[in-house]
C-alpha cells in the first residue's frame, strides 16, 4: 500500500532531492522533489501528500517554516519532518511550535528515517481506518468524498452544496449504482441540516401497505398486528431530511399522499384523524425516466413537477470513464484495508481492462468487482487474471437469445440469477448489475417468489 | 544482446569480482562484461564527511554505460552517503539502468572486527543482489531473509540470504520476460 502514501521532499539542492527521493522511491513510495517552497506548496494543492520532508533553511522566497505552514494549511493532515544541517535548540522549538511532526538533522542513521516514516505512516494508517469506520458507522458523506474528476460530476457536486442548506425537494436520477444516495447524502450532510436526522427509505422494496404505514406511521389498531401508535418515516425526519429512493415506482395512491405533504407539509398517520405537521426536506431518486412515466400516465404530473424543483442528473460510469482509475484505487484501499488484505494496487493492463468494460452496474457494480478480485487475489497486486471474467461477460460468445418479448427474457433472466444464487437477493442484483431495491420491484412485477 | 556491465570505481579486489559475478550469472539471464576500472571521481569526495556522495558515482556510471547496457552495476571500496543519510551500503535507480555498491562497511575490520572472508563474500553477494533488483524494478521486501529486504545496519544484512524470497524471484522471472532479454 505504499504507493498510496506519496512523499515530498523539498530542498534547493538539487543532490539533496534527488538522493532522498530515490533512497525512499526503493522502499516503494511513490515521492515527488521541489527545489523551493512555492513549488512545493504547488505540488501540495494537487497531491495529499503523506509526508513532507522540508530543508529548514532555502535561500530566497519561501524558507522552510514557511513551506510547512502553508502546505499545513492546504493539507491539514500531511506530516511536515523539518531537515536542518545545523541544529539549534530555538529553531527545533519553532518548528514544533508551527506544527511540524518532527526535526531532524542530516546527515542521519538510515535506520531512523526508515523508522520514522514506518511510525508516521503506522498512524496514518490507523487514522485512516478509523475514520472509514467512523463514516462507516454514521454514513455522513460529504461531497469531498465523492471521488472524480469528471467535470460534469464536479459540476453536479459544486451544486450540491450551492442547494445543500435550501428546503426545496430534490429529484435525482441515474442509473442504479450512480451513487444517487451518496449525492443525496452530501446534499443533507453540507447544509444545516447536517445534524437532524436523514432518513432513507426504499420504496421498491415495499408493497403500497407497507410503504404507506413506513412513510406515515400507523395508530393503534389502524390494522390487524398494529398494537401501539408508531412514528413513521417522515415523522422520523423531522427538522432533517427525508430520501425517498425509486421514486418511480411508488403507487398512484401514495403518489397523490406524497403529493398532499409536499404541498401542506402535514399528513394523518395510517388509521389516524389528528393531522401531523413536520419539516422535512424531500429528496427523491428514480432510476426511471420519470417524465416518460408521466407521459405514459403511470407518474402524475403535478407530483413530478413539485419534486422536480430541483434536478440532478447522474451520469453512468462508462459516461465518465476517467474516473474509474481513481475508483478503482480508491476501492482497493478501502476494501483491502476493511479485509486485512495487504494489496499493492492494480496493474497498469488490469486497469486497462476496467477502463474498457461498460459497467452496466455502474459504481456499486466497480466497487464489488474490485472486492471480489482482493478476496480472490493471491500476490498482493491486483492484475488481468483477477477481473479476466469481464471480458468474458462483456462480449457474450454464441449467445442464442430466444424469440420472446423483452419482458419474458427479463424475468427469466431474473429466475436464473436466483437459482444461481441460491435465492440471494443482494448477490443476484449484484449479478445482474441493478439495485437491490429495482430487484425487489422486479420480483413483484413479474411475481416470482424467492 | 543486451548485457548487464559490472565496473570498478576504485580498487576492488580480484577475488570479489569472481563472487559478484558467479551471484550475477546464477540470478540474471544476461550476457555479463567487465569494464575496465574507473577512478573515484573527485567531484564525489565530500571531505567535511570523509565520504563519497553516491549520486556522483551514479552520475559517472551513467555517462560511461556502454551503448548495449541493459545495467550497470559499479562496485567500490569506499564509503557511500547522500546528504540525508550517514551511510550507504549501496544505491539504485528503481527500474533504471544504473546501480552502485560499496564493500566499505561489509568488511568486518570496520566494525572492528578480525577479517572474515567467507562473511565479506556473502554480504558482498546479498548487497549485489539488492541492488541489482532494484534496477529491475523490485522495491524492499517484508520477508527479512528476502535479499530484497532493507537493510539499514550490517547485522540486518547478515539476517538476510543469499537468494530473492518466492514472490521477488517470480517478479524477477517476469520482468525478464517482459523485456525479452533487453531494454
Amino acid at each position: 500500500m505504499k504507493k498510496n502514501w506519496p512523499i515530498l521532499v523539498v530542498d534547493d539542492e538539487d543532490v539533496m532531492c534527488e538522493s532522498m527521493a530515490a533512497w525512499l522511491r526503493e522502499d516503494g513510495y511513490r515521492v515527488d522533489t521541489a527545489p523551493n517552497g512555492q513549488r512545493a506548496v504547488e505540488l501540495a494543492r494537487a497531491t495529499d501528500y503523506a509526508i513532507c520532508f522540508v530543508d529548514l533553511k532555502m535561500p530566497g522566497g519561501m524558507d522552510g517554516i514557511e513551506t510547512m505552514m502553508e502546505i499545513r494549511r492546504i493539507r491539514t493532515e500531511a506530516s511536515v519532518i523539518i531537515i536542518t544541517a545545523y541544529a539549534t535548540v530555538d529553531t527545533a522549538i519553532q518548528a514544533m511550535k508551527e506544527g511540524a511532526q518532527e526535526y531532524i538533522v542530516k546527515p542521519c542513521n538510515p535506520q531512523e528515517i526508515s523508522m520514522l516514516v514506518a511510525r508516521i505512516l503506522k498512524l496514518k494508517k490507523l487514522q485512516s481506518e478509523n475514520a472509514i469506520l467512523r463514516k462507516k458507522l454514521t454514513r455522513q458523506y460529504k461531497h469531498h468524498d465523492i471521488i472524480t474528476k469528471n467535470p460534469r460530476m464536479e459540476e453536479i457536486l459544486a451544486l450540491t452544496q450551492e442547494i445543500a442548506s435550501l428546503r426545496s425537494t430534490v429529484l435525482i436520477c441515474g442509473e442504479s449504482g450512480t451513487g444517487k444516495e451518496l449525492v443525496a447524502r452530501a446534499v443533507h450532510f453540507s447544509g444545516n441540516r447536517a445534524d437532524k436526522p436523514f432518513i432513507v427509505v426504499s420504496c421498491a422494496a415495499l408493497t403500497e401497505t407497507l410503504l404507506e404505514s413506513e412513510l406515515f406511521g400507523y395508530e393503534k389498531g389502524a390494522f390487524t398486528g398494529a398494537n401501539g401508535q408508531a412514528k413513521g418515516k417522515f415523522e422520523l425526519a423531522n427538522c432533517g431530511t427525508i430520501f425517498l429512493d425509486e421514486i418511480g415506482d411508488i403507487s398512484p395512491k401514495l403518489q397523490a399522499d406524497l403529493l398532499r405533504v409536499l404541498q401542506e407539509r402535514r399528513f394523518y398517520r395510517v388509521g389516524g384523524s389528528q393531522e401531523v405537521e413536520v419539516d422535512v426536506r424531500v429528496i427523491a431518486a428514480t432510476n426511471k425516466n420519470l417524465l416518460e412515466e408521466v407521459q405514459q400516465g403511470r407518474f402524475r404530473e403535478d407530483l413530478y413537477y413539485r419534486l422536480n424543483v430541483i434536478e440532478i442528473r447522474l451520469p453512468a460510469l462508462r459516461e465518465r470513464r476517467e474516473d474509474i482509475p481513481l475508483l478503482a484505487e480508491h476501492f482497493v484501499q478501502r476494501i483491502s484495508s476493511e479485509l486485512g488484505k495487504e494489496i499493492g494496487g492494480i496493474s497498469a493492463a488490469a486497469l486497462k481492462l476496467l477502463i474498457a468494460y461498460d459497467w452496466p452496474g455502474n459504481v456499486r457494480e466497480l466497487e464489488n468487482v474490485i472486492e471480489r478480485a482482493i478476496v480472490t487475489c493471491r500476490n498482493g497486486t491486483l492484475d488481468e487474471p483477477e477481473f479476466s471474467w469481464l471480458q468474458r461477460s462483456a462480449a457474450p460468445q454464441n449467445w442464442e437469445v430466444p424469440d420472446v418479448p423483452l419482458d419474458e427474457l427479463e424475468r427469466r433472466a431474473i429466475i436464473t440469477a436466483l437459482e444461481r444464487k441460491h435465492g440471494n437477493v443482494k448477490e443476484a442484483s449484484v449479478a445482474l448489475g441493478i439495485d437491490r431495491s429495482t430487484l425487489y420491484d422486479k420480483l413483484k412485477r413479474y411475481e416470482i417468489s424467492h | 544482446m543486451s548485457a548487464l556491465y559490472l565496473v570498478a570505481i576504485g580498487k576492488v579486489p580480484e577475488k570479489a569480482w569472481e563472487w559478484i559475478e558467479s551471484a550475477a550469472a546464477e540470478w540474471f539471464p544476461l550476457p555479463i562484461r567487465r569494464l575496465p576500472p574507473l577512478s573515484v571521481p573527485g567531484d564525489a569526495y565530500d571531505p567535511k564527511r570523509g565520504q563519497y556522495q553516491s549520486v556522483e558515482m551514479m552520475k559517472m556510471l551513467a555517462q560511461r554505460a556502454p551503448g548495449d547496457a541493459t545495467r550497470v552495476l559499479g562496485v567500490t571500496d569506499v564509503d557511500l552517503a547522500i546528504p540525508m543519510l550517514s551511510f550507504l551500503f549501496g544505491q539504485a535507480q528503481l527500474d533504471g539502468p544504473i546501480a552502485v555498491v560499496s564493500l566499505f562497511r561489509l568488511h568486518q575490520e570496520f566494525y572492528g572486527l578480525p577479517p572474515d572472508e567467507g562473511l565479506l563474500r556473502e554480504r558482498t553477494v546479498k548487497e549485489i543482489l539488492h541492488e541489482l533488483g532494484h534496477t529491475f524494478g523490485l522495491t524492499h521486501c517484508s520477508e527479512s531473509k528476502c535479499a530484497m529486504s532493507l537493510a539499514t545496519h550490517i547485522e540486518l544484512v547478515d539476517a538476510k540470504a543469499e537468494q530473492y524470497c518466492s514472490r521477488c524471484g517470480h517478479q524477477l522471472v517476469q520482468r525478464f520476460a517482459a523485456l525479452n532479454g533487453g531494454v
